[in-house]
């Protein structure tokens, strides 16, 4: 088998599956389904301590940062001057520069505010961060945030959260084409066969949190995911066949009683 | 002797009451909060953790000390 690893900002990756870390019922399920999941790159929010309940868990203590690798993200935040706080205090809490930047532009669907994204994306850039773009699946877009320094694309698959799937495979195809970038399929994705469309489109991993962590067992779905996800690469890989109109038969036409 | 001064300053957006002067180290360290593992913001400039020994609190002064939570 070929080495096939996915590599974003110079860093190398077994694994094509990102996962998040929230929603879940508590810290050792998140650990748990992250571990069934084989994912190593798992995104994470900042957020105020809570200085009344110390003795609430930690994330750190649940996943180790130093054997998996945390994205932090921006989530929840409506624009860029929000992002870029939320960012440079994540690289202050331990040196992350690898980050995930998810701007947004309408609190009920969720899309990225696209035009605050692409300013967040060229400052953080200048400043030394490793920037992963949570953007909707517009190629033009898509291709103006890598001209801005963006190290990853990661277009929505359908909002966040909504377990919709690939709505827009068209598009999404032709990101693909145009970019050489780790393409990365963010947001909305439902189930493991979702993840497979997505690795067959040809993108370099995807991005789960709502679809493990809200299934009906987690466990069981970070697992389909993990495979899912493979079986969607080797897919790729393998190049499938022609679509043809007409049938045409698997057991030979001659010979026959 | 002279009677230590208290003042009022914001923590995570909660008031808090301290001695005046008091350094931001030891603010933090009373709280119990794991420095290794936040990062801290004093009136919304980012405050290098090797300084806050250095940096004495005063009226007014709003910190926020933040930290990695679960997140999609």
């Amino acid at each position: 088998m070929i080495k096939d690893k996915l590599i974003v900002a110079k860093k190398v990756f077994n694994s094509r599956l990102i996962v998040g870390t929230g929603k879940y019922k508590n810290m050792l399920e998140c650990a748990k389904a992250i571990k069934l999941s084989g994912a190593e790159i798992v995104t994470v929010a900042v957020r105020r301590v809570n200085i009344s309940d110390k003795k609430k868990p930690l994330l750190m203590d649940y996943i180790d940062p130093k054997k998996i690798t945390y994205l932090p993200n921006t989530a929840g935040c409506f624009n860029s001057d929000e992002a870029l706080r939320t960012l440079r205090l994540a690289r202050e809490i331990g040196g992350w520069k690898l980050v995930k930047l998810e701007v947004l532009g309408d609190k009920k669907n969720l899309f990225p505010d696209i035009i605050e994204t692409l300013k967040s994306t060229e400052v953080l850039t200048k400043e030394g961060f490793k920037v992963m773009v949570y953007c909707n699946d517009d190629p033009l877009m898509a291709k103006r945030l890598e001209n801005v320094g963006a190290c990853a694309i990661m277009p929505l698959a359908a909002p966040i959260g909504s377990g919709l799937g690939i709505q827009n495979s068209t598009n999404i195809k032709i990101i693909r084409s145009q970019t050489k970038l780790p393409l990365i399929i963010d947001a909305g994705l439902g189930q493991a066969s979702d993840a497979a469309i997505a690795m067959e489109l040809g993108c370099d991993g995807v991005l789960a949190n709502t679809a493990i962590a809200k299934a009906k067992k987690p466990f069981q779905m970070a697992l389909a995911f993990k495979n899912g996800v493979i079986a969607g690469r080797q897919s790729f890989l393998a190049g499938r066949i022609e679509k043809s109109l007409y049938g045409s038969a698997s057991s030979p036409t001659t010979g026959i009683i | 002797m002279k009677k230590i001064k208290k003042i009022k300053i914001k923590l995570n957006g909660k008031f808090s009451t301290i001695n005046e002067n008091l350094s931001l180290l030891i603010f933090l360290k009373k709280l119990k909060i794991p420095l290794k593992k936040v990062a801290i913001e004093l009136n919304q400039e980012i405050i290098d953790k090797n300084k806050i020994s250095r940096i004495k609190l005063k009226k007014n002064d709003k910190v926020e000390v933040v930290h990695f939570i679960g997140g999609g």
